[in-house]
């Protein structure tokens, strides 16, 4: 849990203040929409279908009960009670007024939230793996250099009018659990051969209408020279990133029209000036932000207590459930527990201030008052004894986010779609939730096994169709809502871009075509626990494609 | 549904005038003179001329709604005016799915309180 | 368009001249970019001020041999939200030790002030009479920075090590005289 000190409250609160007089003078008259729009992206305010939307930053996923509590009273007193999870780590809110705007804003600073970047120009909300700091595989803890990054980010001068947003994601684990790979910019921690830890620099990832993968420009880069680096990276963007096409405009395009090389070459002239200044991180800086991070006091315990073994025993859906929802903890007797957010029926990412309240109170009860948020768009508890499991499984099933689906079919991600959004053409929701309703039986679900659905409203792409296991991309056809199908995307440390299998087919086959890709499958499959990803891999997508099309 | 932001003036049958209303966002339509939350309280242009007016006067009001657009209409046979497109429906009904509104059916002893 | 400087509305005591017509002596004068480098060693030999406008989309790196001699170099914001301008004034700051006038123009607008002011900008043209009165508040609006830059201002990070100053923040400091200081 990063500590704020006052300096950041200071910070926080200063932008409120700002903020409350730009929108008295939008509501004034005195700024123009055209001159507020700029200024309200900044804060994290869109204008959607229905209302403005709210995006809050969650840095690096991380939450305190006291945060998420200040979230469900936003919630409930500024919105419709509910709020909504993305792929980015963030919450977002779809009702917000603006003229309520500067008091929600006040209120999440109080507890030291802000909307501050998380739209416009500038570099968003760095994102890290949701195990952070838990995982046993990790070298270190990510959020403490997304927090460096985030702090020389913010309401930097130089880079909040860039050529177009810049997403930058953080990981220290061998396996890819935050998508490096489709981010602006992606630092990787790894050792090197004399043992030493450093970063790969990844860039120019990024899907939307031309997708791309990341590009690796610095193999090793020492600790020291990440603020340099960065800085160096974002120099060259903003100077040479287009600015006459707004298709054209993210780093991503740059990259693949210089070239890695090229780039690559570019940010080091940049960056030889100025390794050695201002922005060399000292140990001392570094140690100082880490320290501000708190660890649990752990109990030492051991793995597999009684209590917990034989409540796995006695009850086949807890076991169910552990064995879906519960991983490994890197201190000996803890686990992290996924909350499913994709219950039968529901809209994936979605909490209720009611849930959301109850989730602090457990968090506070069973896992140091601390929730991380997911990509994935579930939450985590990610420091709970083991000997907790049967209480806290009880409590989650009760306020609906026990469903052991993680990772399974049912647990798709989704963008809003047309339901909320003005840059939507399909809606994506609905079609979310008539799968969670056919595969809604788990030993179904269990049978197919790992399966990740994304699904996107338009070619934006905020559901990251393109690295799905399956893709669903919705398109507009004569007034009608139809919707691409890909296969084969990954989004870890093997990142795929998935294939398209066939012509797009209506909303109401969406359903359908995705059963008959599962039942394709379990036939196709060559035992029962090889992957779905994987036997997509060894046999292509032709199979499935004549599966799908035989009767379309 | 490409955003109708990004149009060029054509009509193809009956529309109106849509925006976002500046306090709230709120989804509004031109009337005669001003701004109204109800479809059928909207000035329904059948030529290009006089959407193109109702669009400059809605844009001349950028005080109290944003992002006015031209949206298309069907007209029932009652004289009804209802959405063109599945856009604006939602737009005018709302979304398509239930909010998650549902009361919490919490059991008291399987919550801690703190 | 009110010339704001050293947080005040003051008159413009450079002429711009266009790329036709001659060029006035004992006045201070402004002439574009590609005039300039025609001509620039006779320019910069001249007895009263010469300033450059130089376009956004053209590497500053050019006028570094020069610098010594401009009093004032112009950078240009076409619209509000094409920043490219901070990059260059940031080098000319901190990379080329420009020590004269660096004037923003194009649209400049209140609530770019603080960003125009750390990135090394002295002098802004502003496009809303309004903001130029607003310019005080504007820039008072944050009291904590969290990256060292061309303003002299602490870093967030330096402030909270029990250190005074360092090195490359002083370096900085040095290098922009000419920053705002609030009355």
């Amino acid at each position: 849990m990063y500590l704020y000190d006052e300096l950041d409250r200071t910070l926080v609160g200063e932008r409120v203040a700002e903020f409350r007089g730009q929108v008295a003078r939008r509501l004034s008259g005195e700024l123009t929409e055209d001159e507020f729009k700029p200024l309200r992206l900044m804060n994290g305010v869109y204008l959607q279908l229905h209302a403005y939307m709210l995006r809050i930053a969650i840095p690096y996923g991380t939450l305190s009960s006291a945060q998420l509590r200040m979230l469900a009273h936003v919630a409930r007193r500024y919105d419709r009670g509910y709020g909504h999870f993305t792929t980015r780590q963030n919450i977002q809110y779809h009702w917000i007024k603006l003229a309520e705007l500067p008091d929600a804003v006040a209120d999440l600073a109080g507890v030291g939230m802000h909307g501050m970047q998380t739209s416009g120009n500038n570099v968003r909300n760095i994102t890290t793996d949701q195990w952070a700091g838990v995982a046993p595989d990790e070298i270190e803890d990510p959020r403490i250099w997304a927090e460096v990054i985030r702090q020389h980010v913010t309401l930097h001068p130089e880079f909040s009018f860039m050529p177009r947003k810049f997403k930058i994601a953080v990981g220290t684990s061998r396996h890819d659990r935050a998508a490096l790979r489709i981010h602006d910019m992606a630092l990787r921690m790894h050792r090197n051969g004399d043992g030493e830890t450093g970063f790969e620099v990844m860039v120019g990832g990024g899907l939307g209408r031309t997708p791309y993968l990341a590009k690796t420009i610095k193999p090793f880069l020492p600790k020291r020279d990440v603020l340099s680096y960065v800085e160096a990276v974002l120099r060259t963007y903003n100077q040479f990133g287009r600015r006459d096409n707004i298709y054209k405009a993210r780093i991503k395009i740059l990259v693949h029209e210089l070239g890695a090389e090229g780039f690559a070459k570019e940010v080091d002239a940049e960056w030889l000036s100025i390794k050695d200044g201002a922005l060399a991180l000292d140990d001392e800086v570094v140690a100082e932000i880490a320290s501000r991070f708190r660890y649990p006091a752990y109990a030492r315990l051991e793995d597999n207590p009684p209590e917990f073994s034989a409540a796995r025993r006695a009850d086949r859906r807890f076991d169910a459930w552990v064995g879906n929802s519960v991983a490994n903890h890197k201190m000996p007797g803890y686990a992290i527990v996924t909350l499913s957010l994709k219950p039968e029926g529901g809209t994936p990412g979605d909490v209720t201030a009611e849930q959301m309240d109850a989730i602090a109170d457990l968090a506070d009860r069973y896992s140091f008052g601390e929730i991380r948020v997911g990509h994935e768009q579930n939450l985590a508890l990610p420091h709970v004894a083991q000997h907790d499991l049967p209480a806290l499984w009880r409590a989650l099933d009760a306020i609906g986010v026990a469903t052991a689906n993680v990772n399974l079919i049912t647990d798709i991600i989704a963008c809003p779609g047309l339901d909320y959004c003005s840059l939507a053409n399909a809606r994506s929701i609905p079609i979310a939730q008539e799968i969670t309703r056919r595969f809604h039986n788990l030993d179904l679900a269990r049978d197919v096994g790992r399966l990740h659905i994304n699904i996107s409203g338009c070619i934006n792409a905020c559901g990251h169709h393109h690295v799905g296991h399956i893709g669903i991309l919705g398109v507009e056809k004569n007034g009608e809502e139809f919707y691409q199908i890909t296969l084969g995307g990954k989004a870890d440390e093997n990142a795929t871009l998935g294939a398209l299998i066939g012509p797009a087919v209506p909303y109401a086959q969406v359903a359908d075509v995705v059963e008959d890709i599962a039942a394709a499958y379990i036939e196709l499959r060559e035992r029962p626990d090889e992957l779905f990803i994987d036997t997509v891999k060894r046999t292509g997508v032709e199979p499935f494609r004549e599966r799908v099309y035989a009767t379309r | 549904m490409t955003s109708p932001l990004q149009q060029k003036l054509k009509i193809v049958g009956p529309v109106v005038v849509t925006a976002n209303r500046l306090a709230d966002g709120a989804v509004v339509y031109r009337g005669e003179h001003g701004w109204t939350t109800r479809l059928d309280g909207a000035a329904v242009a059948t030529s290009p001329a006089i959407a193109q007016d109702l669009l400059a006067a809605a844009n001349a009001d950028g005080l109290h709604a944003v992002d006015a657009y031209v949206a298309p209409v069907q007209l029932a046979e009652d004289g009804g005016v209802r959405p063109g497109n599945l856009r604006e429906r939602i737009r005018s009904f709302g979304p398509t799915i239930d909010l998650p509104l549902h009361a919490l059916r919490v059991k008291a002893d399987h919550v801690s309180v703190r | 368009m009110p010339l704001v400087k050293q947080g005040h509305v003051v008159e413009d005591t450079f002429v711009r001249v266009p790329d036709d017509a001659p060029i006035p002596d004992r006045v201070a004068v402004i002439v574009t970019a590609e005039r300039f480098l025609a001509d620039a060693d006779k320019l910069t030999a001249r007895n009263e001020a010469i300033g450059v406008l130089w376009p956004n989309n053209r590497k500053v790196a050019e006028l570094e041999r020069w610098l010594a001699r401009l009093a004032l170099v112009a950078l240009v914001f076409p619209k509000f939200r094409d920043g490219r301008a901070y990059s260059q004034a940031r080098l000319l700051r901190e990379r080329y030790g420009f020590r004269g006038e660096l004037r923003a123009t194009g649209e400049v607008l209140r609530d770019q002030f603080l960003f125009l002011i750390r990135a090394g900008f002295d002098s802004l043209e502003v496009t809303k009479a309004a903001d130029a009165e607003a310019f005080a508040a504007a820039v008072s609006a944050y009291s904590v920075f969290y990256q060292p830059s061309a303003d002299g201002r602490l870093a967030v990070r330096r402030q909270r090590l029990p250190r005074q100053i360092f090195a490359a923040d002083h370096e900085a400091q040095q290098v922009q005289r000419r920053h705002y200081e609030p009355r």
